[in-house]
């Protein structure tokens, strides 16, 4: 059964149904689904080797679909996924910058390959602390702290529709850290979207409107932080499917995996039947619901492998 | 949970050591021209007034000239062709490249060590500048370039997507290289002994002829079953390699449940248990 | 696209300005071809000035491979993923990248050309055809290098593939370039047009090739 369009609902940005990807002979990801709509701020979660990074660069068009639909800003990743580029900013581990240009050059380059309005790249680079005499220096001659620092002001100056961020935290002192956290959520309230991958719970939390679970190449239906609890109504009709979906939702976290498991095991034949109620209540939630309102949608957005 | 390995279907093994009938046949005809062409060449056919038994040769010569240069480089470019274009994009295109090309490439190196040796006993000669020789000479490094983009070790897709485009500039090249050289030498008048137009095309005649004639048919269905066995070889390759395709994914997916059975705050990668 | 060319050519050459590794190494190599050959060649007896012009553009042939390496060598950095990332049209980073590297090229060749007078002893007759020769033959190898360049980019084996490749390539435009050059410096008395005609020919269509080509390709690198 065919997922729904990105055409077919407007705001919606990423959308991705049963999307297997291929790095060389592994599956990296292994029939992941995933909705995300404009204005959100999606916080990737899961153990090392999950497929959190290549879900985000192929959000970002670098890894190709091997079979099924990915939309990605109403582009059709599998037809032609450089159109997307140019509207996404992607920060990824290494950092994508020019080692012998200045961060000044690169930034600047980054904004223009964009088609950024004019400044964006002065802006950005005072916006990060990388003003002045270190703008200047070339990227090799920077800490690798720093240098984070310059790659996020590359995807700064972009001004992209979404944002794809990988372990964005890492190597940011913890001013870094605060300004990143308003960064994303200064981004989110302009109607940017915001996918990022990171091991820091806590601090995703205080910024992210949905977590997602991702492992073994799929991702999976999320627990939630405590408040999700409190909202099993709502959850009722949108998955039909196993008893495991009610228990989810109002036993406290640490039983989870008991829920989980036997969620992996349905046969394949439920999900369009878990799919279709959810796709019906969807849209209304998220109209009704701003950016910044955490609870509600994560149950609704259960979907059992 | 890991699976045990697929069994593969199994026709019945002679069949499948063989092939299907249509290419033994294929086989023994290829056996026969041969035999026909050794013996017209050796035997039947009379020798040159000029270069005596040297010129049986030619026998061998044109053919794996026309195998090489045109038939088997034309293939690959054709099916490198194909195999871009997005209608008809299918591995079948891919292999068959590829398998021609290989053959190919045997083929001009035949080729050329022939001509050289003919050369050699005819005019004393192991090698000439002469335009054909050379962009032959060209063409072999051009082709020894593409199989070595099919050999770099990547993401099958990717590899068959360069190597097919590598082909197709090939093929561009090809027209250049020879119209350069043919200015080129056309720029030095070709001293009369060498006048390799002269000798490549004594006047053939009758039996002449008509062993060459057997030759090219000849070599024109070796190569073709050479085609079908490689292609074969190839297919084979690439069902092993989707077969294992499967068991990795379900091998991936099995790392979510042993994942998800223990999930920690911090959420550690999968237990070394994983099934 | 232009405009992507001109950023992408500008940034090229900006590289290129902050590092001199086109100035202070691939020159030098070229400058050490022609140098190399005088000895091969025995530089008393033979004369020289009568293979001038071929050993010229052999040693602008083998620089033009290094600089094609250097030239995507500089993408590898920070991932690999720069170029991708920006989301530039292909047909733009082509000509952006071929247009840097030509201009790279050009500069090394007015050098290496003034090596090859003083060194080899030769007159120029024609100057005219000498420059058309120049820039005819530096796009044709700017262009036919971009495609292969970005063919072996991001492999282990690049450094050896790419010359592999390059080189049966750009044969002819060694061949007609230096037919060409001899005709300019009046070694030979036929002209130069028709190996001009060749050279032009060469250049549109491997700029033909990288328009379609190099996207694509970009993408599997």
């Amino acid at each position: 059964m065919a997922a729904p369009s990105a055409h077919q609902v407007p705001g919606r940005v990423v959308a991705l149904h049963q999307v297997v990807c291929l790095l060389g002979r592994f599956p990296a990801l292994a029939g992941a689904d995933l909705v995300v709509d404009a204005g959100e701020v999606v916080h990737l979660e899961g153990p090392n080797g999950a497929g959190k990074s290549t879900l985000l660069r192929l959000c970002a068009g670098l890894v190709g679909v091997s079979s099924g639909r990915a939309e990605v800003l109403g582009c059709d990743l599998a037809a032609d996924r450089r159109a997307v580029r140019r509207r996404v900013g992607f920060l990824g581990h290494a950092s994508g910058l020019y080692d012998e240009l200045s961060v000044a050059d690169n930034v600047r380059f980054a904004a223009r390959a964009a088609r950024a309005p004019a400044g964006s790249d002065e802006r950005a680079l005072a916006r990060l602390g990388l003003g002045g005499r270190l703008a200047r220096l070339g990227v090799a001659r920077l800490s690798a702290g720093q240098r984070r620092r310059a790659a996020l002001a590359a995807v700064v100056a972009r001004q992209p529709e979404l944002w794809l961020l990988d372990e964005p935290h890492a190597g940011l002192d913890a001013a870094g850290r605060d300004l990143l956290d308003e960064l994303v959520a200064e981004a989110a309230a302009a109607g940017a979207t915001v996918l990022f991958a990171s091991h820091e719970l806590d601090r995703a939390a205080g910024v992210a409107t949905r977590r997602v679970r991702v492992a073994g190449g799929r991702v999976a239906g999320s627990p939630g932080t405590g408040p999700a609890a409190t909202v099993p109504s709502a959850t009722v009709p949108a998955a039909t499917v196993p008893d495991a979906t009610v228990p989810a939702a109002t036993v406290p976290a640490a039983t989870v995996p008991d829920a989980t498991v036997p969620a992996a095991t349905v046969p394949d034949a439920t999900v369009p039947a878990a799919t279709v109620p959810a796709a019906t209540t969807r849209p209304t939630p998220a109209a009704a619901t701003p950016v910044g309102s955490t609870p509600g949608r994560v149950e609704e957005r259960l979907r059992v492998p | 949970m890991s699976a045990p390995a697929p069994a593969l279907p199994s026709p019945a093994p002679t069949r499948a050591r063989r092939g299907p009938t249509p290419i033994r046949v294929l086989g023994l005809a290829t056996v026969a021209a041969l035999a026909a062409t050794t013996w017209l060449a050796l035997v039947a056919s009379p020798a040159d007034v000029n270069q005596r038994d040297a010129v049986r040769l030619l026998y061998l010569h044109v053919p794996t000239a026309w195998l090489a240069m045109y038939l088997s480089f034309a293939v690959t470019t054709l099916a490198s062709a194909l195999y871009l274009w997005p209608r008809t994009r299918s591995r079948f295109w891919d292999i068959t490249a590829g398998a021609s090309a290989e053959i190919g490439i045997v083929f001009i190196g035949l080729t050329l060590a022939i001509g050289s040796i003919w050369g050699r006993t005819t005019w004393g000669v192991w090698w000439t500048w002469d335009a054909r020789l050379t962009s032959t000479a060209v063409l072999f490094v051009t082709y020894l370039g593409y199989l070595a983009v099919r050999r770099i070790p990547s993401d099958t897709e990717v590899r068959s997507r360069r190597a097919a485009v590598v082909a197709l500039v090939a093929f561009v090249n090809v027209p250049l290289v020879h119209k350069s050289v043919e200015w080129w030498r056309g720029l030095h008048q070709p001293a009369s002994i060498l006048d390799e137009r002269r000798l490549l095309d004594p006047q053939i005649t009758g039996l002449m002829a008509a062993t060459l004639l057997v030759a090219v048919v000849a070599f024109t269905l070796l190569y073709a079953w050479l085609l079908v066995h490689r292609f074969r070889l190839g297919w084979l390759e690439q069902r092993a390699e989707d077969e294992g395709l499967a068991l990795a994914l379900a091998e991936r997916r099995a790392e979510a449940s042993a994942a998800d059975a223990s999930p920690t705050p911090l959420g550690v990668g999968p237990e070394p248990s994983a099934s | 696209m232009f405009r992507d060319a001109v950023l992408v050519a500008a940034k090229d050459l900006r590289i290129e300005a902050r590092s001199r590794v086109a100035a202070s190494q691939v020159l030098p190599f070229g400058f050490l071809v022609l140098i190399v050959f005088a000895f091969a060649l025995d530089a008393d007896r033979t004369g020289l000035a009568g293979v001038a012009a071929g050993l010229f553009w052999v040693a602008v042939v083998f620089s033009a491979v290094l600089a094609v390496q250097r030239s995507f060598a500089v993408e590898a950095g920070g991932g690999g993923d720069a170029l991708r990332l920006s989301g530039l049209d292909g047909g733009g980073i082509f000509l952006g990248k071929a247009a840097a590297i030509a201009v790279q090229l050009l500069a090394l060749e007015a050098v290496l050309g003034l090596a090859t007078v003083v060194l080899y002893g030769v007159d120029v007759r024609a100057a005219g055809v000498l420059l058309a020769t120049g820039l005819l033959a530096t796009t044709g190898i700017a262009a036919a290098g971009t495609v292969y360049g970005v063919l072996a980019m991001g492999h282990r084996v690049r450094d050896t593939l790419l010359p592999l490749l390059a080189l049966p390539v750009l044969a002819p435009v060694v061949l007609a370039a230096a037919r060409s050059t001899e005709a300019a410096l009046g070694v030979t008395t036929a002209g130069g047009g028709p190996w001009l005609r060749l050279l032009a020919v060469f250049a549109a269509v491997y700029l033909a090739v990288g328009l379609v080509a190099f996207g694509p390709l970009l993408e599997e690198a």
